[in-house]
């Protein structure tokens, strides 16, 4: 799971490029940033390269034999079926909500804001979790384009919240007096400034649906990633298995390549100085208790069956279900695993977080596009390849270093982000100030850039550590015997259909998310210091 | 706000630490168990062997069949000192890959020879029996399929649940398989396509049963009696028929269990192999809320359970079931 494209700073606002800070001509100097960075990009495209050298070795024959056969179609049509419907019900829920949270008189839109964000708190897995414990026979694709709008609209809220706080409502003015109807100055003015909210946030969605499992799986909606998951557990690593992975990365691609399109060039950032005033709230008038109906349902949906469900299930599991020695645990490694890929991700994100500010350039953007490329990959076919990697390689195979590696490759988009974006507000004036007084360049970076950029460095860690600890295809494919994660404990204990001794689990990691949550929407928010 | 950065050198060495102390640890003390049982069942056997040995036992859970293909891809390399199944399929993949060491003679003797494959490289170690769970308030006894290859029948389309997904559903499939040849399991196969909801997981179909959302569903017995036994809340409106007759349906599973022969620590691997299916481990499975038959000479089941030999079970030697052939045939059938 990735976040790569929303809090993008170049994607939400195009201006930001025409104030870069002075960049760096000579690389000589630090001609180890480069290095280290093609290292970084190459070991990302391990993954890449391994389902195309699986493809090679198993031949023409047998991959087409696995490729072109019933099952696949069936498996395609669910995916696009599912894309198809969610991401436009969660683009016009997340509309909806935005513009009555940040646009209309909607009583306590603030607390209703927060209420939009918080189902990201809840895993997808614990979603699906709470959604069959309410309604057993739940399963198929409308139950799960209802519970994926449920967790996952909150990717398309956030942004479209924080473009929306972005207009100049000058814009919205000026149209009106030209004589449009309120509707068509949304439809003509506000709609095409949200256009890469809009995309970003339809992006992100996309490639969560295609590479969750666990909530697939709870409520039997059968999606490349379940078959996959299906085809490892009886063949562990059989060419079927890998074949379903590389049309699942072909999917990836094809959908990222669908957006870089959808994205335009247009610029929307305003011209001229001053800032821009506050947009005026709408009234809605009688309208307001018939809308308070919209986010009041949806919190009671997303956030009111999954933490209604998750106290029956504590309830009902009493004392009996804190196993505090196993839970403690379970804790233990999943803050091992969480700090451990979350300190390493940040160190392989340094130097092209770094050149991405200083010396910009096509090669850099390429290098930097694997990253993102490989990022967007589901865990499940990271973890195949990598257990095709080193199966065979006593030393590396099942290690934590293996898992890790893997961690490093799906969030390395999370950490380099955040670092990018304090890096930029690091001047390189201090930087070079500090060599010309005699420091190392290596020193110069760490003591006075890295320093600087440590707020945005914690922020990343943050990112990937939570990505980790809600981690489960990769975590169970890849992780050394014995490893008992809160993700793969609590899916073991719902596969026996023990779900009062799940609710802990479960609850634990709601809770670990939280902080983050809030910190996302606070986020949203800030865009113009409101 | 400020922040104290810690040198360079510093945070590499930590990240090589903290990288470094688990790849040393890439071989964890005592030995390291495959595990594709129940994770509770194996876990109770590993730490009571633990506590009467002091020999550590790390479990890596997984499921049959992924676990065989695994052993069979890691090879020589493979971590694994000993490998617990669920059913005897798997163990038949390592066995014809030959990577199993051969078992010592009293430890053989430990469990009947209707319990173990004639080449000895490995054991029984529990057993299970095919059932047709079903929900009382949508069947009648008398409506009841007398044979597994009844539910190829178009009547019972959209009625009936498995897990075609999991090992156990598998393993029923490959006993069909050694009975009937490939033809007819083909054809069945196809017709379960059309007629069979398809469940992950036997709990799950249980589960559904016992909420009439199919009538009956192809598991194991021991699904029931351990709800039976919890709550019920799962199995309350459902009742097991079991097949007899020697009726493919009526397919009693081996759990095997089998030393590696690349394991390092092979005499511990042995004594943990012993004392599962020694009077120890035997016991577990009795008092324990496994509910699999035990199947040491001289051990009892559970008694809740209807005896063994009641349940006339169709002769298989469990050396010769067959998973990779399953595989290509549910695969053909769209099942996978």
């Amino acid at each position: 799971m990735s976040l790569t494209a929303f809090g993008k700073p170049s994607r939400l606002s195009p201006a930001r490029r025409s104030h870069a800070v002075p960049r760096l001509r000579r690389w000589p100097r630090h001609l180890w940033m480069p290095g280290l960075a093609l290292l970084v990009s190459l070991a990302a495209l391990l993954p890449l390269g391994f389902i195309g050298w699986v493809a090679v070795r198993t031949g023409w024959a047998t991959a087409s034999a696995l490729v072109f056969r019933p099952r696949v179609g069936e498996l395609l049509l669910n995916t696009a079926m599912l894309m198809a419907l969610t991401v436009p019900a969660c683009a016009v829920l997340a509309l909806a909500l935005a513009w009555l949270t940040e646009r209309s008189d909607l009583p306590g839109a603030r607390v209703w804001a927060w209420l939009a964000v918080a189902p990201l708190a809840v895993p997808a897995f614990v979603h699906g979790y709470a959604w069959v414990t309410l309604i057993p026979s739940l399963h198929g694709l409308f139950a799960g384009v209802l519970v994926s709008v449920l967790a996952y609209s909150a990717f398309l809220y956030l942004p479209i919240v924080a473009a929306l706080r972005r207009c100049d409502p000058a814009l919205e003015d000026v149209a009106a007096s030209l004589g449009l109807s309120p509707w068509r100055v949304f439809r003509r003015v506000v709609l095409p400034q949200l256009r890469l909210a809009l995309c970003g946030g339809s992006l992100l969605i996309g490639l969560h649906l295609l590479a969750e499992y666990g909530l697939f799986a709870m409520i039997r909606f059968d999606t490349f990633t379940t078959a996959i998951m299906d085809q490892f557990q009886s063949a562990y690593n059989g060419p079927a298995a890998s074949m379903l992975g590389a049309v699942l990365a072909l999917c990836c691609l094809g959908l990222l390549g669908l957006e870089a399109g959808a994205r335009g060039g247009e610029r929307y950032a305003r011209l001229g100085g001053g800032a821009a005033r506050p947009p005026r709230r709408h009234r809605l008038g009688r309208a307001r208790l018939a809308c308070l109906l919209l986010p009041a349902t949806v919190s009671l949906l997303a956030l009111g069956v999954p933490l209604v469900t998750l106290a029956r299930w504590l309830a009902a599991g009493g004392a009996g279900v804190w196993r505090l020695p196993e839970i403690g645990m379970a804790l233990g490694q999943t803050g091992l695993l969480a700090a451990t890929g979350a300190v390493v991700a940040t160190l392989a994100a340094i130097p092209m977080a770094w050149l991405s500010v200083r010396a910009p350039g096509r090669l850099q953007r390429a290098l930097e596009g694997c990253n993102y490329v490989v990022g967007s990959l589901p865990g499940v076919v990271v973890a195949l390849a990598l257990v095709a990697a080193t199966v065979q390689v006593r030393a590396l195979y099942q290690t934590v270093a293996t898992i890790v590696l893997a961690y490093v490759l799906m969030f390395l988009p999370r950490a380099m982000l955040s670092l990018r974006a304090s890096i930029a507000q690091a001047p390189a004036e201090l930087e070079q100030a500090a060599t010309s007084l005699g420091r190392s360049p290596a020193r110069a970076l760490w003591t006075v850039t890295i320093r600087l950029a440590a707020p945005g460095a914690a922020a990343g860690m943050a990112l990937v550590a939570l990505g980790i600890t809600n981690e489960l295809t990769a975590t169970q494919m890849l992780a050394p015997s014995g490893t008992q994660t809160l993700a793969t404990t609590f899916w073991a204990y719902t596969g026996e259909i023990d779900y009062a001794s799940a609710a802990p689990y479960a609850l634990l990691m709601v809770l670990f998310s939280l902080p983050m949550t809030w910190l996302l929407h606070a986020q949203s928010r800030r865009a113009t210091g409101r | 706000m400020k922040f104290t950065v810690p040198s360079l050198a510093g945070i590499a060495a930590l990240a090589a630490a903290l990288l470094a102390a688990p790849v040393a640890r890439a071989q964890p003390p005592g030995i390291t168990v495959y595990n594709a049982q129940h994770a509770s069942l194996t876990k109770a056997w590993a730490s009571a062997f633990t506590r009467e040995t002091g020999i550590p036992v790390t479990l890596r859970n997984g499921s049959d069949t992924e676990m065989g293909n695994q052993i069979v891809q890691e090879g020589a390399a493979s971590p694994a000192d000993v490998f617990l199944t669920e059913n005897s399929p798997a163990m038949a993949l390592v066995d014809r890959a030959k990577l199993f060491a051969p078992l010592p003679a009293d430890l053989l003797a430990q469990v009947p020879a209707n319990f173990r494959p004639s080449s000895g490289h490995w054991v029984g170690i529990a057993a299970r029996s095919t059932v047709f769970a079903y929900n009382t308030k949508k069947l009648t006894p008398a409506q009841l399929p007398a044979s597994l290859l009844d539910l190829a029948d178009a009547k019972w389309k959209g009625r009936w649940a498995a897990s075609p997904s999991g090992a156990d559903f598998q393993a029923i499939v490959s006993a069909l398989l050694e009975l009937k040849g490939a033809a007819a399991t083909e054809a069945w196969l196809a017709a379960m396509k059309a007629n069979a909801v398809a469940y992950r997981g036997n709990g799950t179909a249980l589960k559904a049963v016992n909420a009439g959302e199919v009538d009956g569903a192809l598991i194991y017995h021991y699904y029931w009696f351990g709800d039976q036994a919890k709550t019920g809340e799962n199995s309350g409106n459902t009742a097991l028929h079991y097949f007899r007759h020697q009726d493919p349906g009526a397919f009693v599973s081996l759990s095997g269990g089998g030393v590696l022969a690349s394991s390092t620590h092979k005499a511990q691997a042995e004594a943990f192999l012993r004392w599962i299916t020694g009077k120890g481990g035997q016991d577990i499975l009795r008092t324990g809320d496994s509910y699999e038959y035990a199947v040491g000479v001289g051990a009892a089941s559970n008694p809740k359970l209807v005896p063994l030999p009641e349940l006339q079970a169709p002769a298989i030697d469990p050396a010769r079931l067959n998973s990779a052939t399953v595989t290509d045939l549910m695969l053909k059938a769209g099942l996978l």
